[in-house]
């Protein structure tokens, strides 16, 4: 799983610390390292920026992975800084930023815009693949997701807007239903295209979804 | 008695259906002039739902003046701005002012539009929603209740028989009419050649193909509709043909291209009748008409 992000602009988040000073940095060494968001170059760039602003920066570290649970150790180590500390401007995604909220009540400051779940297709290009609506129809769509990859979420076929094998919406992006049918076609399955879909449950688990395994 | 729009499709007649778009505002005097001037001289006339995605005055709502003013409404619906209740509920009240065709559409994508930034609904798909209406009208909701008081509709769709690959068209086509759809009004067609093809096969099935005729207005708004809008392929002959017409009388020519496919559908008996969308200059449609010797 890749958490994919984008940094906010920096007078968003200028604006967000106006009244705010003596900022711990957190970075996280996974997604966010991957997507050169949040990781340690991003980090120290950050803290030259947030200097060069005026403000006091008290201390900054690189989570390994800061959604986990080792992210409570990890703040430990830095207690003496983080105590000092005004506010934490956080450079995971948003899952590191819940996570971190978890073990300290400083107001935290998200530096980034967490986009989607994704894989990376080729370096530096990340895909968004699934949409996590907790009915996969993976095994009757070739091994494409409708929901994610079709702009509508269309899981009876294309809509009339597609064209040459492209989509609506922007010409660059490939219509997920004629990616479908040109793989079932290859598979001998096209019999799986015709098959009726009836509407989707977006209850499968009522929001907020959580899960005890 | 005046036949229903199903009866006029099951009639055998060649079938004439038009379209009209509702405000950007509360002014209704444009669109009732419209209607004025073409109910009569159509069997239906559509109105459309936030065309382009662009916000306007609602389709119900052009629908009811339709019926105030004495023509035949198709209500079309799209599912990009209503959920699954929202959309039933549109259909109760629907007919119980005496709207009875409907016109199932996905609808354009938000990003296409003037609210840009709005969530696309999406709960349904035009399949489903075909299906929603057969099962409303045998007494039920999509929640498994009971209506009190069912509805019933002449229920159709759309299809892009200019699609490539077209495949996947025909296979949503297919689904479409196993879903229950009636009519089909198809996307722009200009090339006869590719539509009598897929006419080969949508006659295979029992629904009525009403051919969608797009005024051309000039050779840069064809041009244009070629590169930019999804579906439509006008052909160069097509687009010299208005180039080459006399300074101001490009419209002329769109209008005479017009009645000429018209004419040809209807004298080939290639399809079951046509829709002709004039996009904005409602008022030539009459003209079209005559171009076709209707």
């Amino acid at each position: 799983m890749k958490s994919i992000t984008r940094q906010k602009p920096f007078d968003e988040i200028k604006e967000q610390i106006a009244d705010l000073d003596r900022l711990f940095i957190i970075g996280c060494g996974t997604c966010t390292t991957m997507t050169k968001t949040g990781g340690i170059d991003q980090v120290l760039e950050m803290k030259d920026q947030l200097q060069e602003l005026g403000k006091r920066v008290s201390g900054w570290t690189v989570i390994p992975t800061a959604c986990d649970e080792m992210t409570e150790a990890a703040m430990k180590e830095n207690s003496k800084a983080l105590e000092n500390a005004g506010c934490i401007l956080a450079m995971p995604c948003a899952l590191g930023v819940h996570r971190i909220s978890l073990y300290i009540d400083r107001p935290i400051i998200p530096a980034q815009d967490t986009l989607f779940i994704g894989i990376e297709d080729t370096p530096g290009y990340f895909r968004e693949v699934c949409d996590q609506c907790g009915q996969c129809i993976l095994g009757e769509t070739a091994g494409i997701c409708p929901i994610t990859a079709c702009h509508k979420g269309l899981v009876n076929g294309p809509c009339g807007g597609t064209n040459n094998g492209k989509c609506e919406v922007d010409k660059e992006k490939d219509c997920a239903w004629t990616l479908i049918y040109e793989r079932l076609k290859e598979q001998d399955r096209l019999d799986l295209m015709k098959k009726y879909h009836p509407p989707h449950n977006f209850q499968v688990m009522v929001r907020p979804r959580t899960i005890k395994i | 008695m005046t036949l229903s729009f199903r009866e006029i499709l099951n009639s055998g007649k060649f079938v004439i259906t038009s379209e009209i778009a509702p405000p950007k505002g509360t002014n209704l005097e444009k669109t009732l002039h419209h209607i004025e001037l073409l109910k009569d001289k159509v069997d239906a006339l559509n109105v459309t739902d936030h065309q382009s995605s662009v916000m306007r005055f609602p389709s119900i709502g052009g629908c009811l003046a339709v019926k105030e003013h004495g023509g035949e409404p198709i209500l079309q619906m799209t599912c990009r701005d209503r959920n699954r209740l929202a959309l039933q509920a549109e259909l109760l009240l629907a007919y119980t002012r005496g709207i009875r065709n409907v016109l199932c559409l996905t609808g354009d994508a938000v990003p296409v539009g003037d609210h840009k930034e709005a969530k696309g609904v999406f709960d349904l798909d035009s399949v489903q929603l075909l299906r929603a209406i057969r099962l409303m009208e045998s007494g039920q909701d999509m929640g498994g209740n009971d209506l009190d008081g069912a509805v019933e509709f002449c229920a159709g769709a759309i299809v892009t028989p200019e699609a490539q690959p077209i495949e996947p068209q025909l296979v949503k086509f297919e689904k479409k009419v196993e879903a229950g759809a009636e009519f089909f009004q198809t996307q722009a067609i200009y090339d006869l050649e590719t539509f009598s093809k897929f006419m080969q096969h949508a006659r295979q099935f029992n629904a009525k193909i009403l051919a969608g005729i797009v005024l051309l207005s000039s050779a840069r708004m064809a041009q244009y509709m070629t590169e930019n809008v999804p579906g439509i392929f006008v052909p160069q002959n097509l687009i010299d043909e208005l180039a080459n017409a006399p300074k101001g009388e490009a419209l002329s020519k769109g209008i005479e291209i017009a009645g000429r496919m018209i004419a040809t559908l209807k004298k080939d008996t290639i399809c079951d009748g046509v829709h002709i969308m004039a996009i904005g200059r409602e008022e030539v449609v009459p003209d079209i008409l005559t171009a076709a010797g209707l």
